[in-house]
């Protein structure tokens, strides 16, 4: 079963989930976690693995060769994406802009736009016993997250078609990034906070969501600040609240280190074993 | 004209209860852009009236004439997105996998495919409950936050200064370090970078920070719920220091800022006690900061 984990608003509890979870789960089985927040991968962070392999990722863009090049300007009208733009006796690109979609390198009539590797990213795999992480960062000054959160699902895909189970921690938002990273997702986790800029943002992605025709289901952290609008918006629309992980300072002081919650919190471990339980429930259905 | 601009790189840092708190404290001076354009939220303390609301549209997406269609699957072949199926025969464009490059359309033999511009959001301009304008948009569900919604935000409200004679214009922008982070920050004046003393957040800051340091932008740092962890707090202020980012204040852990967003305020609008002292004192500091540049 592939996880998704994500959220509308940022800061929620993604990654607090995400390695929790993978790392309880692995005391058990084979659990293949993945950060898909290339921009700002945290997972990282809490997990204590030995780093097994790494290797730096490559977008397609086009190389200009200028020897070959009769300046036809084929190229530069063919470019949805204005990456492309052709001065008086050059060919310019703008790697930034380039969505590798080939139609300038393959239309051109004298093939002086070869597609060339550029580098945009890395991903890194580490192992700690049963738990496999696997984190790519995006390069500072990559603008692009889509085709490192494509590749680095292919990866994963790839290699680990044997494991059962894989958790996905992925970018916040609604926009491209976040379909990317749970259009394969066989279930989505949606973690929000119990206030108005949780419930609003919490809405934008079930709405996405629906869209995506994927099953999800709402788990609500920092419980007890804030306000009862987003259990009665869930109540409303028949949308589950698997788990509640209790509001405390103390839990955010553990965070603020690094450390693993389910550990030193019995509260929140006992709100992980409900999640493990339900999660045990969708296998088994899923099984019959 | 000057642009300042409040980022953070990790999400849930307190940057939009901090810039809706500068909005109100700024008042009839500031225009605000709310560009966190995925999901905004600035415009649930702030109130605005979306009094003039506009599409926007940006990018393409494919559509195949199944009359015209002869299938001979040229579109599939050259389409690097995997957004052709074949479903029952018929060749289907997937929306949320199309990238709009217009390759298919470009070589399909019969002419039988035609790029469609995209309602990508809306975008409005408001008045909030400061008696000042407000321009702020939202994306649609799976859009390609490609960061010109962001640059559209930005561009009115610089306009509407202009035409108003404001000084200054306060800008939300968006986490991550991506395209629609880059719109935000480009043509700013002043950073202001809201962390916290978290493992996550100072990695975060790191990183966001490498790329305001590419726009050579000048910055300053408000560390939220700054007693969580008193040992990254010192890092993040060693970092500060070592890279000459203006520390502007430290706030404590406090839910007040929660309460008040509950009741649809900002921490100036609510009995807030030293937090609220704490973000007036800091607003004057950052007018300062802004004032010789």
């Amino acid at each position: 079963m592939k996880i998704a984990i994500a959220s509308g608003k940022g800061g929620t509890g993604k990654t607090t989930l995400s390695t929790n979870l993978a790392v309880y789960l692995a005391e058990k089985e084979s659990v293949v976690l993945t950060d898909l927040d290339v921009e700002e991968p945290n997972s990282g962070l809490f997990i204590n693995g030995e780093l097994t392999h790494h290797e730096n990722k490559y977008k397609m863009v086009p190389q200009w060769k200028s020897d070959s090049c009769t300046l036809c300007g084929n190229c530069r009208e063919v470019c949805n994406f204005h990456a492309i733009v052709q001065l008086v006796d050059q060919i310019m690109v703008f790697p930034q802009l380039c969505h590798s979609c080939y139609a300038c390198s393959e239309l051109c009539p004298t093939d002086s736009l070869p597609m060339v590797p550029e580098k945009m990213g890395e991903l890194r795999e580490f192992q700690a016993d049963k738990l496999t992480f696997i984190e790519s960062k995006l390069d500072v000054g990559q603008e692009q997250a889509v085709p490192l959160i494509a590749q680095t699902l292919r990866y994963v895909d790839e290699n680990y078609s044997e494991v059962m189970l894989k958790i996905y921690d992925s970018p916040p938002g609604t926009s491209c990034p976040v379909i990317e990273a749970t259009k394969d997702a066989d279930l989505v986790i949606l973690i929000t906070e119990p206030t108005p800029f949780g419930l609003h943002d919490l809405k934008l992605a079930v709405e996405t969501m629906q869209e995506l025709k994927k099953r999800f289901v709402v788990i609500i952290n920092r419980y007890g600040i804030g306000n009862d609008d987003v259990v009665d918006y869930c109540d409303g629309e028949n949308i589950p609240i698997i788990v509640k992980i209790p509001n405390s300072k103390a839990i955010a002081e553990r965070y603020s280190r690094g450390e693993l919650l389910y550990l030193v919190v019995p509260e929140f471990r006992a709100e992980l074993d409900k999640l493990i339980g339900f999660i045990d429930t969708l296998n088994r259905e899923t099984e019959q | 004209m000057k642009e300042i601009v409040v980022i953070s790189g990790k999400g849930g840092t307190g940057k939009t209860s901090l810039t809706a708190s500068f909005a109100v404290l700024g008042a009839q001076d500031v225009i605000v852009a709310d560009c966190d354009v995925d999901a905004a939220d600035m415009h649930l303390l702030l109130e605005p009236d979306f009094k003039a609301a506009e599409n926007f549209y940006s990018g393409f997406i494919a559509k195949i004439d199944q009359e015209a269609c002869n299938r001979c699957g040229k579109c599939v072949d050259v389409c690097r997105f995997d957004a052709i199926p074949v479903i029952d025969d018929h060749y289907i464009v997937q929306p949320l996998d199309c990238e709009g490059c217009g390759y298919c359309a470009r070589i399909c033999p019969v002419d039988a495919i035609k790029m469609e511009e995209q309602n990508v959001g809306d975008w409005y301009i408001s008045t909030i409950k400061t008696g000042s304008t407000m321009v702020h948009a939202r994306l649609g569900i799976g859009a390609e936050n490609s960061g010109k919604l962001v640059a559209k935000v930005k561009n009115e409200a610089k306009r509407i200064a202009d035409e108003q004679q404001k000084d200054l214009v306060l800008v939300d922008g968006s986490p991550g370090i991506g395209c629609p982070v880059v719109s935000s920050l480009s043509g700013a004046s002043f950073v202001i970078l809201v962390t916290e003393p978290t493992v996550s957040g100072f990695h975060d800051l790191k990183r966001v920070y490498q790329l305001v340091n590419k726009f050579g932008i000048k910055a300053g740092c408000i560390i939220n719920k700054a007693d969580l962890n008193p040992g990254v707090n010192q890092q993040i202020r060693e970092f500060l220091k070592n890279n000459a980012i203006e520390h502007i204040t430290d706030l404590p852990y406090d839910e007040s800022f929660t309460e008040a967003m509950t009741q649809g305020k900002t921490i100036i609008e609510f009995n807030g006690g030293e937090l609220q002292k704490i973000v007036r004192q800091s607003w004057v500091k950052i007018k300062e900061f802004v004032n010789v540049l």
